[in-house]
């Protein structure tokens, strides 16, 4: 069970947590401008990395909020998290 | 029976209190503080089993939590039946009764012996090669026997009605393995003030002192140094020392899963006493100090009752005060097993002979064993044992300078004995280490894979960091938990010398099988006592194609099951590498899986057993429910009242009066399992316009719409209700399973992408008890009750909510309708909520007010089409393909879902669409599920258009109907298609879903 850091609560054991998917994949501004491969891209395209990936977390049963987070997915360790916000983290191919 | 190989003195056993026990249906004499290896031992007993595939006879091998063979069945009585327990780790107590598995009919006598006779037959992977043909032989005829045969143990038949326990814990330093090393790391880390845990899987601490007679430590003996540790130990308040715990899996971020056994040592425990627990700690900083286990030798019949570890034959003496023999052949190529000779010949033991596979053994051990006149053959091997139910002698043949044994089947020296040891050197126990994925590295040196690289915050120590000397392994425990303490943040103290003398340092070990001069494709060397594996077969996988040293474990299962590679997999990946042609580093090892040891799945479960399994959600009107005869269906973790069945009824004429009731009168109905959201805030209307497909915005307060809800990929996510309370409050329902779904979808969109949106989120679920009344009498049932709210006809219309109070409680009352009827949903706090069900029941007594449950709120929703999220729809229906796009608000710009709804696909016409089914006899109920075909003579694969979404019998259309979702639908309806069943086909009509009052008059009675 994976130790993870809520940038509001500290560490917290995974159990509390809930995975949000990969991070910085903002929704369209104007979905309706986008041709169906564009759209098609940002439903379902992710950088699936091996290696630092960032990606989101909520701390579902916690304090409730999202967050962003850097995770070494061969590790499965954590390198940051950040709130909403701040500087995003960058990893993956992003 | 008397314990004719008890030694005199000496040992850590209580001569004062002797314990009887049974084996076997056999009574025996053993003392407290045996094991029941030990006790069996001192009894004379080597024969304990009969292995798994062969059905060989086999003897207690090893001392410890490593023995492959000596596994047996223990039991109170057939409820705390346990199986396949190592005898080297049952503690023996007053009236232990246990069993040999595996025979039959008993352990001298076995028709699995046959087994043997027929290992040709029997090589590494047979279940995948020799009964395939003819193909149904397999699970007819050999599978069955095959079952019979094989496996080890049996189950308990009884439920298990003892307790387990589970406890969380965190510490600074927990040190895993409490010998020398561990004990050590605990002094140092203790020392520094940080919280230790230290656990370790034996009686007693103190690992491989508890068998030290020789060595000092800062000038006491070993044991006595021992005592006042562990005495030093237990005054710290700060370390908890767990004894017969097992440290037993390492997860990811220092989690570390520990098995206690508290009861089974006892001879009468408390049977409110937990029988295990399971420790789940998380550490800051983890030691590992769980230390090395002999390797067997791998030579012909090396598995005879009487073949043991030496260092096992050691532990029996020094620890237990047991001989194992009479008279032993010491078979070694490590300096150790000159120690165990010593030692037995000290004790009065025989020996006869070491062979040594070395050409020139040398060093103090090896000097002394000399000086004490034991007879040291060097270069020499074991071509061969003798003796059924015990070694009775051991062939011993001269290795050439090419490394090979002079050949023949009778060449060398046949040496009588009842006791052959046997020591490959020490493999460190790597286990835990691996499992938290940290590298290993091989060490040439030593021959083992040492720990390299952790990928946690853990530190190895001691044997199983390859440091074997006991002065060695003292000073690397206390550096390991000096280091840990600081690391963890507390204090480093300073660094303990540990002086050590009277302890010898040894040398030495091999790999692989031995030379033996014999056709090696008769001879059976085992590698795996516990699986039957031998060399013969890890060469015959490397022969058959095998590579991976992963598929050669699983296609030999040497290192399978409880064994874990613990004693095969150096000597196994040894002969592989051989056989491979490759160095073995390169060929490297398998990877080890948690538990290091079985773990009963007692103590996995904990108290989550029975109605604790999963937590029961009951509603507040749910002992109303229960107290009237209701028949409950669980729906989630929801129990829901299915139906209230009357004298004589059956569901069928329950549900057709109750459908009657609702139709003709006034049904009542507990809806408190809806989720309900409360979204609160100057933005919710705006919120709410982005999560729907529906436009809230004009909707005024007072004012209650169906809302439909998509995920982003455009597809049906969840329904309900939506009221609002006022410009700024709404109240939100989903469906009972989609509540916390519902719930944090929308907290993403509002925490990751509308950020400024001023919207708040709260769950009122468990808030709002939900009594839905519904007929065309409910209006007048429930006027009466009404305070602060006109419900007429005109003031209160359909889909219209107020703050009210009903029987005097603060309410929201709701008129909504999923019946079809006129309706009324009163959402009152929680805790009045049966109060107030039970003032609406007495209001409505004159009415015939009827309670339904939720078979006849389906039947009803069904005859007016109205569909169940998760029910019609499943992931891939759109707001069209459910008849629902009507409710799409055309002026909004943008909502989730909205702009997969415009790819071309979305509005394909052949997507499938619900409609109604009427089958041809009015009296058949489809089943939900079938799939509906246009010809059910085209030859397979039928082309299926669609399938059953719903099907029941209507009270009120006197008829069966259903729903489906078929391609193109709502063009087809008037024709004829087929649901195909078993046997027959049932033809069926597509209609118009809304089977009842398509004009929804009624809704507004």
């Amino acid at each position: 069970m994976l130790l993870i850091p809520c940038p509001w609560c500290g560490l917290r054991p995974e159990i509390e947590f809930s995975y949000g998917g990969e991070a910085n994949i903002a929704r369209p501004a104007d979905p309706a401008a986008l041709t169906d491969e564009e759209w098609g891209a940002f439903l379902y395209l992710r950088t699936n990395p091996k290696g630092r990936h960032a990606e989101r977390w909520r701390h579902a049963n916690g304090c409730g909020r999202f967050f962003n987070a850097v995770r070494d997915t061969v590790s499965d360790f954590f390198e940051t998290t950040t709130k909403p916000g701040e500087l995003p983290p960058s990893g993956g191919k992003s | 029976m008397s314990e004719a190989f008890r030694t005199r003195d000496g040992g850590r056993i209580d001569r004062t209190r002797p314990r009887s026990f049974r084996f076997d249906g056999v009574g025996y004499q053993g003392l407290a503080g045996d094991t029941l290896a030990s006790a069996l031992l001192a009894n004379g007993v080597h024969l304990v089993g009969r292995s798994f595939k062969y059905h060989r006879p086999r003897g207690v091998v090893a001392a410890g939590s490593d023995e492959p063979n000596a596994l047996v069945g223990v039991w109170r009585d057939e409820a705390s039946y346990a199986p396949n327990l190592r005898a080297t780790q049952v503690e023996l107590y007053e009236g232990l009764r246990a069993e040999s598995q595996n025979r039959s009919p008993s352990l001298r006598f076995d028709r699995g012996a046959m087994a043997g006779l027929l290992a040709p037959f029997l090589p590494a992977g047979f279940y995948y090669k020799t009964f395939l043909w003819p193909r149904r032989a397999w699970a007819r005829f050999w599978e069955p026997r095959i079952r019979a045969m094989a496996g080890l143990g049996r189950a308990p038949t009884l439920p298990d009605r003892d307790r387990y326990a589970q406890t969380y814990a965190h510490c600074d330093v927990l040190v895993v393995g409490g010998g020398p090393a561990g004990i050590a790391a605990a002094l140092a880390a203790a020392a520094g003030h940080a919280r230790v845990i230290l656990c370790d899987e034996q009686a007693e601490l103190g690992g491989s002192l508890l068998a030290e007679t020789e060595a000092t430590i800062d000038g006491m003996a070993a044991q006595a140094w021992l005592a006042e540790a562990l005495a030093r130990l237990a005054r710290e308040p700060r370390v908890r020392v767990l004894p017969r715990t097992t440290g037993f899996g390492y997860f990811a971020h220092n989690f570390v899963g520990l098995a206690e056994r508290l009861t089974d040592h006892l001879a009468e425990p408390d049977p409110q006493a937990p029988r295990e627990r399971l420790w789940q700690v998380r550490a800051r900083e983890v030691v590992l100090a769980t230390g090395a286990l002999e390797r067997p030798l791998v030579f012909p019949e090396n598995d005879r009752p009487g073949i043991m570890l030496a260092d096992a034959a050691r532990t029996y003496l020094r620890r237990y005060g047991v001989k194992p023999g009479s008279r032993a052949v010491v078979a070694t190529a490590h300096d150790g097993a000159y120690r165990a000779a010593l030692d037995l010949h000290r004790a009065g033991v025989a020996v006869a002979a070491v062979a040594d596979l070395r050409p020139d053994p040398e060093g103090p051990l090896v000097e002394a064993a000399r000086a004490a006149g034991i007879a040291i053959r060097p270069a020499t091997a074991i071509a061969g044992t003798k003796g059924r139910l015990r070694v009775r002698s051991a062939r011993l043949v001269r290795i050439g300078a090419e490394g090979e044994a002079g050949g023949g089947a009778s060449a060398g020296e046949t040496v009588g004995c009842d006791l052959l040891l046997m020591s490959g050197g020490f493999t460190p126990s790597v286990h835990l280490f691996s499992q938290s994925r940290g590298q290993l590295a091989f060490d040439p040196v030593s021959a083992a894979f040492l720990p390299a690289r952790p990928a946690e915050r853990c530190r190895s120590a001691g044997a199983c960091r390859g440091t074997f000397g006991l002065a060695a392994a003292l000073i690397e425990g206390y550096a390991a938990g000096e280091a840990a303490s600081a690391a963890a943040g507390r204090g480093g103290a300073p660094g303990l010398g540990f002086a050590v003398t009277g302890a010898i340092d040894t040398r030495g070990g091999t790999l692989g099988a031995t030379p033996h001069g014999r056709d090696a494709a008769r001879v059976k060397a085992f590698v795996d006592f516990q699986n039957d594996v031998t060399a013969k077969d890890v060469k015959l996988a490397v022969r058959e194609g095998f590579r991976s040293i992963e598929h050669i474990k699983r296609y030999t299962t040497t290192g399978m099951a409880t064994d874990q590679g613990k004693s095969s997999n150096m000597n196994a990946l040894a002969i592989a590498a051989v056989a491979l042609g490759r160095p073995l580093p390169e060929v490297g090892l398998t990877t080890f899986r948690m538990p290091y040891t079985p773990v009963s799945f007692g103590a996995f479960a904990g108290f989550a057993r029975g109605e604790l399994f999963d937590p029961l959600r009951r509603t507040p009107i749910d002992p109303w429910a229960e107290a009237a005869g209701a028949v409950f269906e669980e729906v989630g973790q929801w129990r829901r009242a299915r139906y209230f069945p009357r004298e004589g009824e059956d569901m069928h004429q329950a549900v057709g009066r109750e459908v009657r009731a609702v139709r003709q009168g006034v049904g009542i109905f507990d809806g408190s399992t809806l989720g309900k959201i409360e979204v609160v805030g100057p933005d919710a209307a705006e919120f709410l316009n982005r999560m729907y497909v529906n436009a809230w915005s004009k909707l005024a307060p007072g004012r209650c719409r169906y809302g439909v809800m998509l995920r982003e990929d455009g597809f049906v996510m969840d329904d309900g209700v939506v009221g609002r309370m006022a410009p700024d409050r709404f109240h939100v329902t989903t469906t009972t399973g989609g509540a916390a779904r519902v719930l944090a979808t929308m907290e993403d969109y509002l925490q990751t992408e509308w950020a400024d949106l001023d919207v708040w989120l709260t769950s009122t679920s468990e808030q709002w008890a939900v009594i839905a009344l519904q007929g065309p009498r409910a209006r007048e049932v429930l006027a009466p009750l009404v305070a602060g709210a006109d419900i007429g006809r005109e003031a209160f219309p359909h889909m219209s909510v107020r703050a009210c109070r009903v029987a005097g409680v603060e309410a929201r009352l709701f008129r909504v309708s999923f019946s079809g009827e006129l309706g009324f949903e009163v959402n009152v706090p929680a805790d009045y909520g049966r109060a107030v069900w039970e003032a609406i029941l007495r209001a409505g007594r004159g009415f015939g007010i009827t309670p339904y449950g939720t078979e006849t709120m389906h039947v009803l929703r069904a005859e007016k089409g109205y569909i169940i999220v998760g029910q019609e729809t499943d992931g891939t229906a759109t707001p069209d393909d459910v008849g629902l796009s009507g409710l799409i608000g055309r002026t909004k710009k943008d909502f989730v879902g909205a702009r997969s709804l415009r790819r071309a696909a979305m509005a394909a016409p052949d997507r499938k669409q619900l409609v109604g089914l009427l089958t041809e006899d009015p009296r058949e109920v489809l089943q939900e599920g079938a799939q509906i075909v246009a010809n059910p003579q085209t030859p397979a694969p039928v082309p299926m258009l669609g399938h059953v979404t719903s099907a029941y019998h209507s009270p009120t259309l006197e008829r069966s109907i259903a729903l489906a979702m078929v391609r193109g639908g709502r063009a087809r309806i008037g024709e004829v298609l087929f649901v195909p069943m078993p046997g027959r086909v049932v033809k069926v009509s597509l209609c118009d879903p809304v089977f009842f009052d398509r004009e929804g008059v009624r809704l507004d009675g």
